[in-house]
């Protein structure tokens, strides 16, 4: 009767990457238990934008969605890439630090709360330049103290991958998923060539910084957990998964010596191999705890 | 002309500590020791360029990996030295600030600088959460991610007054054309939008601060001006192991009020619409 189907899985499933930020932080939700809190009708907007001529938005380009996943409590904070970059300011910082706190206070009084944190950023909005360094030295403050009694679960899917001081957000955080797409550093490839000259890095080498920033070095060299197809499904069990796993047993962010060991290993008379590197720090069970 | 990066950091950690000789086993750019002050003792730490470092793009006195490693192994050992000792008789932890910024290099984002910076900042804020006072001074420069791995997570963060001192996320040059502006306008702009302001009198309405210090030159501080700083710094202590451990107090400063709205809004309506269920 059926003809053998051609059609390859891709096209029928539903890409992450494809939706907003509001979007992806409900797709991670037990159905029907989630609600947006502090959403674009607070109308808590960036006071610093509109005095610059810059258009600001009503949720300030962050998401606050409340609810289960796997029948947990989560708290999901999103920033949205497409406002200004995914940049932190006041407001949007606010957000993510006060989430964390609330979710910390959960699990303080013996109801452990995770966080689900989406980022897609450039970092700091320079147009509140050191409210946003100050939130973004707050939102680690405020990871840390949340992941000694629930996970803090950081996700970044792509495009507009995770850079600057959110990068140590990520750092931090107890597990971190990616995807092919996404790329995680403190600095992206133009500010490097910016600061350091293009025989430092050509940031118009693609190759070379998905071969550094990409999620599947990231992933391979352990300094990131999972590796996601882009598919929203895959996505939130990918979520679940870390959910429900808990607290681990250490985190990344407290093997100094490790690390620091493998720092003074490197020969850095010329560029480091990425493709090297990833080997000698790969771990036989795919990361280093 | 070379910046003077890291000189001033240098000239407060020996006027503070009585050396400034790395240890061995730590890279020349990190300054760490524990040193006498007041009744107790305290660990001070301090990055400075070191212009023969084997990572070219740390030697102006940015942050790198070894930099970030080296300073989150001492304060690890601290933690775990003082862990069963009550929290007012936890060591002190005293960051002095002058880094350009982070390392802008191609082997650090291969090496993920970004996981080293992390987990520097990671030991300073556990030392925090553990009850180390952890005080910043900032010296000179504070910059950007050099800033979040180096002093930003400090209980109390302390900073001289004067035109040497830069507290920000980016330089003038690169904000300037990242945000499309020139420098001109940047430093106008600065002067009507506080969090904008490349001025450190301008940083203080922010609520970020715990105090602004004067020294006539901190580059080379009088015995006068080295007594008062240390007066300072032990206010500080004191003041941090009677505060929270977290860094509520930055938004909850007198100065946040007026500054940081926006901070408060979001938190009081976020904590209102909280459920739980």
């Amino acid at each position: 009767m059926n003809a053998p189907t051609l059609i390859p899985d891709f096209v029928n499933r539903k890409s992450f990457i494809e939706l907003d930020a509001r979007a992806r932080a409900q797709s991670l939700f037990d159905e029907g238990t989630s609600k947006e809190l502090v959403g674009p009708f607070d109308r808590i907007e960036s006071p610093w934008l509109a005095k610059q001529g810059i258009a600001p938005q009503s949720d300030d380009g962050c998401i606050v969605i409340k609810g289960k996943i796997g029948g947990s409590p989560v708290v999901a904070i999103a920033f949205e890439g497409a406002f200004q970059g995914g940049s932190v300011g006041e407001v949007s910082g606010a957000k993510m630090t006060a989430a964390l706190d609330l979710a910390t206070k959960d699990s303080e009084a013996g109801k452990p709360t995770a966080a689900v944190l989406l980022l897609e950023t450039g970092g700091v909005r320079l147009q509140e330049a050191n409210l946003g360094l100050a939130a973004v030295a707050e939102i680690i403050s405020s990871a840390l103290a949340l992941r000694q009694h629930a996970p803090v679960i950081t996700i970044v899917a792509g495009t507009v991958g995770c850079f600057g001081g959110m990068s140590l957000v990520a750092g931090v955080s107890s597990y971190t998923i990616m995807t092919r797409e996404a790329r995680l550093g403190l600095n992206g490839p133009e500010v490097i060539e910016q600061e350091s000259g293009i025989n430092e890095f050509d940031a118009s080498d693609r190759a070379l910084i998905w071969a550094i920033h990409g999620g599947e070095q990231r992933v391979g060299m352990g300094l990131a957990d999972s590796l996601v197809e882009d598919d929203a499904d895959k996505v939130a069990a990918a979520v679940r998964a870390c959910v429900h796993k808990g607290v681990p047993e250490k985190h990344r962010t407290e093997q100094v010596e490790l690390y620091r060991a493998r720092i003074a290993a490197i020969d850095t008379s010329s560029q480091i191999d990425p493709a090297t590197l990833r080997q000698q720090w790969a771990s036989p069970k795919g990361g280093v705890r | 002309m070379k910046e003077q990066v890291g000189l001033r950091g240098n000239a407060w950690f020996k006027a503070l500590t009585g050396s400034d000789t790395p240890n061995s086993g730590d890279p020349h750019s990190v300054l760490a020791t524990t040193a006498a002050f007041g009744n107790e003792s305290a660990l001070f730490l301090c990055v400075v360029p070191d212009e023969d470092s084997r990572f070219p793009c740390v030697r102006d006195g940015q942050v790198g990996l070894e930099e970030a490693f080296a300073l989150a192994a001492h304060i690890r050992a601290v933690i775990a030295e003082d862990h069963d000792k009550p929290r007012e008789a936890k060591r002190p932890i005293i960051a002095i600030v002058d880094v350009k910024s982070q390392a802008y290099g191609r082997r650090e984002e291969t090496a993920g600088i970004f996981f080293a910076a992390a987990t520097s900042a990671d030991a300073y804020a556990s030392a925090r959460m553990a009850g180390h006072p952890v005080i910043s001074l900032v010296a000179g420069q504070a910059f950007s991610g050099g800033f979040l791995t180096h002093g930003y997570q400090a209980n109390r963060i302390l900073a001289f007054d004067d035109a040497g001192i830069v507290i920000h996320a980016m330089h003038k040059e690169a904000a300037a054309r990242i945000t499309r502006r020139s420098v001109a306008e940047l430093e106008k702009l600065g002067h009507e939008i506080a969090p904008m302001s490349y001025d450190v009198r301008d940083y203080a309405k922010l609520g970020l601060l715990f105090k602004l210090l004067h020294a006539d030159d901190p580059q080379h501080p009088t015995s006068n001006e080295v007594a008062e700083v240390r007066n300072s710094i032990t206010e500080a202590i004191a003041d941090a192991r009677k505060g929270k451990l977290d860094l509520s107090n930055r938004w909850e400063s007198d100065a946040a009020k007026t500054t940081r709205k926006g901070t408060l809004a979001v938190r009081a309506a976020l904590e209102a619409q909280w459920f739980n269920e």
